[in-house]
């Protein structure tokens, strides 16, 4: 699998650009509307404890 | 009339220090670049500009340096030719020229993951109870914006007038593809649930030099960093930082094709807004897309009108001249944006990172019944741009293959440590890489090298399409230290 992605990776280095354009979809996009509430269970587990806190304290100095 | 587009973009990214009570952005985000060239490069960026008229290819080396040290600011280069350092408040990363949109938005990547290395370093030095956090995003939702910045290298022959006349609609308009997402509005604007683009409500002129205050749509800027009788260099400023890789791509894409239609006249008549400031806000604050704006001809038109325009003259434009295919899959994703999003907004949640925050926000607001102040939403807004692969919202979405991806994990580590092969960032990567102990400063056009003579040796690259892999990939490997390599390239007639 390694060597797999290795010849795949020098191909497209290859300056072949034709290569390039298809080696496009590494993740399967998908509805992910029925399991919405999955995912939200999940974000659950990950979402910073205090939101009112985090949100208070999240100040940034202006830039560009 | 340039296939190979030269572009790049640069991120500063939100900084915070939880339980830090003194936290101060300028110490931690020193922290975080001196963390990472620590472990990486010491090598210093130089803030020459001087620019003397030689290539890479040509003997192309000067005695003694010039170099302005940028004594007491934290900037590094890397190997893979991006530059690193803190900018105002914020760590910033500034990927390497880019010869074509694909290869930019994997290099845009590469600088998430090399700011997960930092942050992983820089939290060594933080007290156990304390974290350190960094956010891609470009606003803390209090009315401090901070920029996603994007280059183009075009044709210095071409008027301004015109690139100002054919892209102000474009900027406008493109917003519904390029927006990262927003709960509320900032900056003293009307009142929205939730709109489309960070940065929108921070615009507030139509051309102009500033990039703090005030705002410009067309952001007019001139320092090439290559040979500026022959380029300029388009800083767009108008963009949002965006985490999905195919946004990023679009974004960039289809601005570059829009800049080469311009550069080669392939546009008639232009499509003049009446109040383009305004329109930038309209259009960020209407997530339904029926805002429709008031055109200098008479008639209003929606973004989605607007961008079918863009797309059908370049579309004529690309067939006319023929196009590879990475633009050939610029255009494809373009139409395919623009159906879904007239289709249906929400289809476009695998690829577009303000419709992929909404659907969140709403799974939310349904399940627990919470209303758009809710600091939890404004929490979900901003934790969706955390760059931490485990708490980050987009990294959730993207393991559970909900965002469509352009790269896979390989490719993006091998573009955290490896330069773009076809600009002068693969010498400047290469050399980084190679000659480390010699190498004592590097800026986008030129590197300086102390190879233990009386004056050092400053290599100027005023092409960017020079220094390539092809050009000088052969000399490189045959010479085992930068003294043989400047000898290489004919140092000893200086």
């Amino acid at each position: 699998m390694a060597e797999q992605e290795r010849t795949q990776r020098s191909s497209d280095r290859s300056g072949d650009k034709s290569g390039q354009a298809e080696v496009e979809t590494t993740g399967v996009a998908e509805d992910i509307s029925e399991r919405i509430d999955d995912l939200l269970d999940e974000i659950d587990t990950v979402l910073e404890e205090n939101a009112e806190e985090f949100v208070k304290n999240y100040v940034q100095k202006g830039g560009q | 009339m340039a296939l190979r587009k030269v572009l790049g973009t640069e991120t500063e990214f939100g900084i915070t220090v939880l339980n830090q009570a003194r936290f101060n952005p300028v110490v931690a985000s020193s922290a975080v670049v001196n963390s990472y060239a620590g472990k990486h490069s010491r090598i210093q960026w130089s803030s020459d500009e001087e620019s003397p008229g030689q290539d890479l290819r040509g003997v192309g080396v000067i005695e003694g340096p010039g170099v302005d040290f940028e004594t007491g600011s934290v900037n590094t280069v890397l190997t893979n030719g991006a530059r690193l350092y803190v900018d105002h408040a914020h760590p910033e990363y500034s990927s390497p020229e880019c010869a074509d949109p694909r290869t930019a938005a994997l290099y845009d990547k590469a600088g998430e993951q090399v700011m997960v290395t930092a942050v992983e370093a820089a939290q060594r030095l933080l007290r156990p109870d304390e974290r350190m956090v960094i956010h891609k995003n470009n606003t803390d939702g209090k009315g401090n914006s901070y920029g996603a910045h994007e280059n183009y290298l075009i044709a210095r022959s071409i008027p301004f007038g015109e690139i100002v006349k054919h892209l102000t609609a474009f900027f406008v308009t493109r917003q519904i593809f390029t927006g990262s997402g927003k709960i509320g509005s900032e900056n003293g604007r009307p009142s929205v649930d939730y709109q489309i683009t960070q940065r929108a409500d921070f615009f507030e002129q139509e051309v102009g030099l500033e990039t703090t205050l005030k705002r410009p749509i067309i952001n007019t800027r001139d320092e090439p960093h290559a040979d500026p009788s022959r380029y300029r260099r388009l800083h767009v400023i108008i963009g949002d930082a965006n985490r999905s890789e195919m946004q990023t791509f679009l974004k960039l894409g289809t601005t570059a094709l829009v800049l080469d239609a311009i550069e080669d006249g392939a546009f008639s008549d232009p499509i003049e807004l009446v109040d383009p400031v305004h329109d930038v806000w309209s259009v960020s604050h209407d997530p339904t897309l029926g805002y429709a704006m008031e055109t200098a001809g008479g008639g209003r038109r929606t973004a989605l009108e607007i961008q079918w325009h863009y797309l059908e003259v370049i579309r004529e434009y690309a067939g006319s001249r023929g196009v590879g295919p990475v633009w050939n899959q610029v255009l494809n994703e373009w139409e395919q944006i623009l159906v879904d999003l007239e289709t249906d907004p929400p289809l476009t949640a695998d690829r577009l990172d303000w419709t992929a925050k909404l659907r969140i926000l709403e799974g939310y607001r349904r399940r627990d019944g919470l209303t758009w102040g809710d600091p939890k939403l404004r929490l979900l807004d901003l934790q969706y741009h955390d760059v931490d692969p485990e708490r980050g919202l987009y990294q959730r979405l993207v393991d559970r293959g909900a965002m469509r991806r352009l790269f896979d994990d390989h490719e993006v580590e091998r573009a955290v440590a490896e330069p773009p092969e076809d600009t002068r960032a693969f010498f400047r990567g290469t050399c980084v890489r190679k000659y480390p102990e010699a190498l004592v400063a590097a800026n986008w056009d030129s590197l300086v090298f102390d190879v233990g003579e009386e004056t050092l040796k400053r290599v100027p690259m005023m092409e960017p399409l020079k220094g390539t892999r092809r050009h000088v990939a052969k000399m490189l490997e045959a010479s085992p230290t930068a003294a043989t390599m400047i000898r290489a390239l004919g140092g000893n007639d200086g």
